[in-house]
């Protein structure tokens, strides 16, 4: 299967070389040829793909994405076309209204391809909590392509669309990234409109790319950035060209490596990557320099509590009563206790109950107001260390991909997944996952963080490394292997 | 209860009342998206996925809601939380579609105010803990045989303020005064209709019972579904009652929610402490923090009209209106700015407040017309008057007039010409008809100068018939009086002639 970035989608339609309805074509070709195995997508629109690339045909290329495919995470809402987030609750959920980020992707002349499987809710790190499907490894059909949106990451990483949105509440988007050896960027919180992303803990999702290339994360993050007056914790800062600076080189760039950072249960195969991508940049002028974030131990704790919190809010609109699933029952309280118990899966009862516990009088001082203070001093941490440093530089996560099944039974194994991403979440910034190599023949990835609002220098470390790391993702052989 | 009746057993507790009352704010469209707010569209109309709460949506603040938050929580002499947020009340019920609902809990936008009102002729304050701004939840219609429910979703996102009073209030007549002076001044500073029965204010009460002299409050019952003035009077009198007989047989007052039952005029319970809610408050993650900034509290501050106590103070000070008065056209704004229009016409303050109490009102009440809507505009009622005044016709004259503008919405001048009713006031004129009177007249004449001095009036009605009439009845009495004389003094007899 030939692999094509969004660049090269755009520049073969400026040159005339194919018209939008071709590049649909093949790409509905690719995934009815890969994803049988993958099983990446919940639902693909082919017939609305077709007709909406058909409409671009002929018409003047403009707009950065211009008849490009792409993939959307299953939580994002998509007017006419069912959104489910994964979830049996919402199985025959068609949104009447859609989401921030596909009108801003239309309107950037990108072609709608399909949903992609998700963990329920976003809840989960190997996209196996979902209500629907397993997703798996591109690169090892045995093992998980990290959650939640594990795929849109194996949808790009099997080279089935040029790029796709997925959402990040503590690593979502960059940990699938990392697994499935592609491009997977977190923006700052408020950079990208939450208008139409089914809400799972709301002070921390973000809408995000994942791609081929650091050049295509920010072609799509330009198209999806930019204050919306749908979503008031959206920011109205300018939305720069993320494209256009990324060549100009990291010298003198300072790159903060964390000395306090847990090295328990991080694989030594990608701590070695990760510190060869760190001599990479520094090989290209950047200064390596010492940071600290003395609280970032605690973030995991602070995040389970803070994310089930406001999933137990989040998530009580789904009551039987307006729409999605509605169980039959003599009175109201049965309907809404077996709507629920049917409707959700254990991951998502698991978190409802741990955040409607966190939040109940009596209980909210010792867990939630704690948690939001330590929330606090890890901004703090991160507050400081960027006054030494512009970026920071560590593992995305502690291990390559595990096989399905794996830590299923054990949450606070799967909640560790999560340990290097959810500071970023809880501070509000941006961070990218840049694929740093293969551990065992798997993807492992390296995470670049930087200041709120500060994208572009994160992208442009990203992108000088991705240039100067010496070798090519090798594109997993999926026909092969059926 | 031991033989003392409850009458007399209710003279030794005081009963000690808090009202939280909610009023819809009357803003366009809803507080956190952009459906209109009006009240009657068919059900489930005034809707979009943001208020039916669909997944994935996000509320964004309407100011406007936050301005007349703003206006009332000054209006009611509040301090204001410039920097405050909104948080997320939890519960489960049909007629709420996020299963929470955005409000204030622990910093709302206005604190520690107060409210003044009239009791037995003495001014009292009610303290106000709190008002905060929220949103209204739908409305739920249950079948009546328990089928099924219905729900609309039109008041869904409706802003309300929820106006907490301290537990300052001594009876449930204080409690009624309490709501209507809130009513008032929410009308006043055009926050809201306040139509009880449409649901725009609704009011639920705290009440507790303790011995006199007593420092500590008693046990509370909660009192819900009290759908006018009247019935938060009765329900708290009732439950007043009810509190009474329970604590003088020695009883303990279960705190629980109690519902109204019109029906009966009775309170019955709805639900006990142990079924209380835990909602779960938590900021609101989707709003950002409410700021409110100096110049905008400032504008607002600045364009809050003068409040009914105020102008009810100034018309007694600076207008001489008697008291009584003063508060008839205070009551509502929409009469004290037509009085203080007619008045600005260059009318006689206590002359317009007799007409605006007097035929206007009446009037209004009569065709149950709102006065923005009075056919005699301030201008025209003030023109009435300086018809009076010139002497062109009599008071009783110009009653008639008012009925005529009234109908047909001619002002005073046009009416009395085409009604011919012009007054008669030219001595020269009047003269020959009051000889004439006079000389068919002998037998009063007489009466008069014996001392029966109401036969005066018999004369200048006489002259008022023979001129249809338009004689002016002052210069009739001197005009008669300079031909008659006086009467004899010391005799019996009326007191002095009434023209």
């Amino acid at each position: 299967m030939s692999v094509h970035t969004v660049k090269e989608i755009v520049a073969s339609l400026r040159r005339g070389e194919a018209k939008p309805s071709e590049w649909a074509a093949r790409i509905l070709e690719c995934i009815r040829r890969a994803d049988g195995r993958v099983g990446a997508f919940l639902h693909v629109d082919e017939e609305g793909a077709l007709a909406r690339a058909k409409s671009l045909d002929g018409q003047p290329v403009e707009g950065t994405l211009f008849g490009v495919p792409y993939a959307l995470k299953d939580n994002i809402c998509t007017a006419g076309l069912r959104t489910t987030a994964a979830s049996r609750i919402l199985e025959n959920y068609v949104p009447p209204y859609s989401a921030t980020v596909a009108d801003k992707l239309a309107s950037a002349g990108a072609v709608l391809v399909g949903k992609t499987n998700m963990d329920e809710f976003a809840m989960g790190s190997s996209t196996e909590n979902s209500a629907f499907q397993p997703t798996r490894n591109p690169y090892d059909l045995e093992r998980v392509p990290g959650g939640s949106s594990g795929g849109s990451a194996a949808a790009v990483a099997a080279g089935m669309v040029p790029f796709a949105l997925g959402s990040d509440t503590g690593g979502s988007i960059r940990q699938p990234a990392a697994f499935c050896g592609v491009v997977g960027l977190k923006p700052t919180y408020g950079r990208v409109s939450r208008y139409g992303l089914i809400a799972f803990a709301s002070s921390l999702d973000q809408i995000g790319p994942f791609t081929r290339t650091v050049e295509d994360a920010a072609l799509v993050l330009e198209a999806i950035s930019g204050f919306d007056p749908h979503d008031s914790t959206s920011v109205d800062e300018p939305v720069e060209r993320f494209a256009d600076g990324l060549d100009t080189g990291v010298r003198g760039l300072r790159v903060g490596v964390v000395t306090d950072i847990q090295e328990e249960g991080l694989h030594p195969g990608v701590k070695q990557a990760v510190e060869q991508a760190i001599a990479v940049l520094q090989g290209a002028g950047a200064e390596v320099v010492e940071v600290s974030l003395p609280h970032s131990r605690y973030a995991v704790a602070t995040y389970y509590l803070i994310a089930p919190a406001e999933a137990s809010s989040n998530l009580a609109r789904y009551d039987g009563v307006r729409y999605g699933r509605r169980a039959d029952a003599d009175t109201l309280l049965e309907m809404y206790e077996r709507t629920r118990s049917e409707g959700f899966g254990m991951e998502v009862k698991r978190r409802i109950i741990i955040g409607t516990y966190a939040l109940s009088s009596g209980y909210y001082d010792a867990y939630y107001r704690r948690a939001q203070q330590m929330r606090t001093l890890i901004r703090q941490d991160f507050d400081r260390a960027f006054e030494r440093c512009d970026v920071i530089a560590l593992p995305t996560a502690p291990t390559p991909a595990f096989k399905l099944g794996e830590q299923l039974d054990d949450p606070l194994q799967m909640y560790l997944n999560d340990m290097y991403t959810i500071p970023a979440n809880l501070a509000g910034i941006p961070g990218i996952s840049v694929p740093c190599g293969l551990v065992e023949g798997l993807p492992v990835g390296v995470q670049i963080l930087g200041r709120a609002f500060d994208e572009q220098t994160v992208l442009r470390a990203a992108h000088a490394y991705e240039q100067l790391r010496g070798f090519e993702m090798p594109v997993p052989a999926l026909e092969g292997s059926a | 209860m031991s033989g003392v009746s409850v009458s007399e057993a209710r003279a030794s507790y005081e009963t000690v009342i808090g009202l939280e009352v909610h009023v819809e704010l009357k803003t366009r469209s809803k507080i956190f998206c952009g459906c209109s707010t009006s009240f009657g569209a068919p059900p489930n109309t005034n809707v979009c996925p943001v208020c039916l709460g669909h997944p994935g949506t996000l509320p964004v603040l309407n100011e406007g809601a936050v301005e007349l938050a703003l206006r009332a929580a000054l209006a009611l002499n509040c301090r204001i939380n410039q920097d405050c947020k909104f948080d997320r009340k939890n519960y489960f019920y049909p007629d709420l579609p996020k299963g929470y609902q955005i409000s204030q809990y622990d910093q709302p936008i206005g604190e520690d105010g107060y409210v003044e009102i009239e009791v037995g002729g003495e001014r009292k304050r009610i303290g106000i803990v709190r008002v905060h701004l929220e949103e209204d939840a739908g409305k739920s219609m249950h079948a009546p045989d328990g089928s099924h429910t219905l729900v609309d979703y039109n008041r869904t996102g409706v802003p309300l303020i929820e106006i907490v009073s301290k537990p300052d209030i001594r009876s449930p007549e204080e409690a009624r005064l309490y709501l209507e002076a809130i009513k008032s001044i929410m009308e006043y500073c055009d926050v809201s209709d306040c139509r009880m029965e449409e649901g725009s204010l609704r009011c639920d009460a705290n009440i507790s019972l303790r011995p006199f002299g007593q420092r500590e409050f008693g046990q509370k019952t909660e009192l819900k579904n009290m759908n006018s003035f009247r019935n938060v009077q009765r329900a708290l009198e009732y439950e007043a009652e009810r509190q009474t007989a329970v604590l003088s047989a020695g009883g303990v007052v279960e705190q629980e929610t109690r519902r109204f039952d019109e029906a009966t005029q009775t309170t019955v319970s709805m639900r006990s402490k142990e079924e209380a809610h835990d909602y779960r408050y938590f900021p609101e993650p989707d709003l950002v923090r409410l700021h409110i900034s100096d110049e905008w509290l400032e504008r607002v501050r600045g364009s809050l009209p003068e409040l009914p106590l105020a102008k009810r103070d100034r018309y007694v000070a600076e207008l001489g209106l008697p008291p009584y008065d003063a508060g008839v056209l205070t009551a509502d704004r929409g009469v004290a700015e037509y009085f203080e229009a007619v008045v600005a016409c260059g009318a006689d303050p206590k002359t317009a407040s007799n007409w605006v109490m007097g035929d206007v009102l009446a009037s209004l009440k009569a065709t149950g017309e709102r006065i923005q809507a009075c056919p005699v505009s301030p201008a025209n009622l003030a023109g009435l008057m300086k018809q009076v005044e010139a002497g062109r016709i009599s008071i009783k004259q110009a009653r008639d007039v008012f009925k005529i503008m009234w109908d047909t919405g001619k002002d005073a001048e046009t009416v009395i010409r085409e009604q011919g009713m012009e007054q008669i006031s030219d001595e020269g004129m009047l003269a020959a008809i009051v000889d004439e009177v006079i000389a068919n007249n002998p037998k009063s004449v007489e009466d008069y100068r014996s001392g029966k001095t109401k036969a005066l009036a018999a004369l200048v009605g006489q002259t008022m018939k023979a001129t249809k009439g338009k004689a002016n009845p002052a210069v009739v009495n001197k005009l008669i009086l300079e031909r008659i004389g006086s009467p004899d003094s010391g005799a019996s007899g009326g007191g002095p002639a009434d023209a």
